[in-house]
């Protein structure tokens, strides 16, 4: 069954841009991603869109759909009434390039930031050991597919252009905890996460976890953790007495 | 419409848009939700706290009075530990220690985050706020404390626990006896333990801070009940505070004489 739907699709760049309303046929079983390609092939034929994989593994398409961050190639029509009508827009915590496509160099900077896995020495056969049930709880965090819908809902830069140097955003975040959990990393990552990256703007409201399309509980299973990490490190009363002391020496 | 938000999505280099959220769903259903249950239990909790009356019916006592450590308390449940002022109602002495273990709860501070602070009031809803620091400075930077706020909640625990085996016994004071009060009374308690021990602090404190579960294998396994536990978190969390106040109405009822204990034997 065909029906044509009504879209409103932000196309512009920095300089300004606009909602604008188009009718585009849906068929059943459709995404979002394939009615945009469909009216890039009938009537915008310059409509700026990144995608590449189409199976919700590369990260590239992610846009806002009626509001909410979303996979446009894991977002089905069917979810919507064929009356409706469809706001597609670009992220909106990172800067426009055109149309849906958005700069992200924001998060490429971070993870350069991040210190890198340090492990030990290796056995004298060569090799490093570890225990499967070590490393379990942090594989949770490899399944990120790095497609930034995360940071774009984080409201701590979302809602505070002001904020992004000091803050690494929830990908990141749980980066610092992934490796924190690590059996083999050999560097504490306690302080650098709540002094450098920003852990302390977390207010634990969840917008990552809720938006995350690979279903990582960001939030209960890295974020609040690590705040829980850097508490052992930096709060603890005796802790905290012997830093404000050794601050007052110095 | 409302302007551009120059702080956030307004912000220059952005997608011009105006509007604070496009979402079409009912977004602010969910901190409507949060902020009525919360006000009509703070406002029932606050006028049980200073009624200073009707807290206990034999063998039953109110979880907003308990445990009772004033000369001034009726029945004899605790230890009377010291006289107070008779303006200080006894249970003023110990809310404290709830209170603040809900308050830096990492549950209750995202739903009242949202709810009353809108900071934000839903995912990818702009909020009101021009600056924001989260949790990085005075007084915020106390809900770093809650893990002793959990220890001492366990202690509570304990008490009221303590008061559900109480009740067990008759208007008599004799054992092995029970009505409706024991069983809500018992509700209560486990329902505080399962609030507890699915809390975010204690998963990290039994195990949570290891790095090789594979040397501790019995804390790993604690670990692992609490981590069932701790998705469920959100759901004790509500449970428990509503029926700590059902409790004590339940109790209050039965101090005013509105209703008889079913007894059961
Ligand atoms: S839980 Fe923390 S990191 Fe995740 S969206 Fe909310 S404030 Fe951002
Ligand atoms: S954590 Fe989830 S939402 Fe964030 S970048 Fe990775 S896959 Fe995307
Ligand atoms: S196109 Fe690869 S995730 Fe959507
Ligand atoms: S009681 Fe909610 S996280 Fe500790």
């Amino acid at each position: 069954m065909s029906y044509e739907a009504n879209l409103r699709v932000w196309r512009g760049d920095a300089d300004g841009g606009e909602l604008q309303d188009f009718t585009v046929t849906v068929n059943e079983g459709e995404v979002v991603l394939d009615i945009l390609h469909r009216l890039q092939a009938t009537q915008t034929p310059d409509l700026a869109v990144r995608w590449n994989c189409k199976a919700g593994k590369c990260g590239s398409c992610s846009a806002e759909v009626n509001g909410r961050p979303r996979l446009m190639c894991l977002t089905r029509m069917g979810t919507f009434e064929p009356d409706e009508s469809i706001t597609i827009t670009p992220l909106r915590a990172f800067p426009v390039v055109r149309d849906l496509v958005t700069d992200v160099s924001y998060n490429y900077d971070k993870a350069r930031e991040m210190p890198p896995f340090v492990p030990p020495e290796r056995d004298a056969d060569g090799n490093h050991r570890m225990q499967q049930i070590d490393v379990e709880r942090s594989q949770e965090f490899r399944k990120c597919i790095e497609c930034f819908l995360c940071q774009d809902v984080c409201h701590v830069v979302r809602d505070h252009e002001d904020n992004k140097p000091a803050f690494a955003g929830p990908r990141y975040l749980m980066r610092l905890a992934e490796l924190d959990m690590h059996p083999l990393d050999g560097v504490d990552r306690r302080r650098l996460a709540q002094d450098h990256f920003g852990l302390g703007m977390c207010n634990i409201t969840k917008c990552c976890s809720e938006v995350c399309p690979e279903g990582i509980k960001i939030t209960d299973n890295a974020l609040i953790p690590m705040k829980e990490r850097v508490v052992d490190r930096k709060y603890v009363p005796p802790t905290w007495l012997g830093n404000a002391i050794r601050r007052r020496r110095q | 419409m409302t302007a551009l938000a120059p702080e956030g999505t307004g912000a220059p280099g952005r997608a011009r848009l105006a509007a604070r959220t496009l979402r079409s769903d009912r977004w602010w259903l969910q901190p409507l939700i949060t902020v009525s249950v919360l006000v009509a239990f703070i406002v029932y909790s606050t006028v049980r706290a200073f009624e200073n009356a009707n807290y206990f019916a034999e063998p039953y006592i109110s979880p907003f009075y308990s445990p009772c450590i004033t000369t001034a308390c009726e029945g004899n449940t605790f230890p009377e530990l010291f006289d107070g002022p008779a303006f200080l109602t006894p249970a003023l002495y110990i809310l404290i220690v709830p209170l603040g273990f809900r308050l830096t709860c990492y549950y209750y501070r995202k739903a009242y985050y949202r709810a009353f602070w809108l900071s934000p009031p839903a995912c990818a809803v702009a909020e009101p706020h021009a600056k924001y620091t989260g949790e990085t400075r005075f007084p915020l930077l106390f809900q770093n404390l809650h893990r002793y706020f959990f220890y001492a909640g366990l202690v509570f625990n304990v008490i009221l626990t303590y008061d559900a085996l109480l009740a067990f016994r008759n208007a008599e004071g004799e054992w092995f006896h029970m009505g409706l009060g024991t069983l809500v009374l018992l509700t209560n308690a486990v329902l505080l333990w399962l609030y507890s021990l699915s809390c975010h602090s204690c998963r990290h404190i039994v195990g949570g801070r290891l790095v090789h579960f594979s040397r501790h294998p019995v804390r790993y396994k604690a670990w692992t009940f609490v981590s069932k536990l701790n998705p469920k978190h959100m759901q004790y969390a509500w449970i428990s505070l509503v029926f700590v106040a059902f409790t004590d109405l339940y109790v209050r009822l039965l101090a005013t004489g509105a209703i008889d204990d079913p007894r059961f034997f």
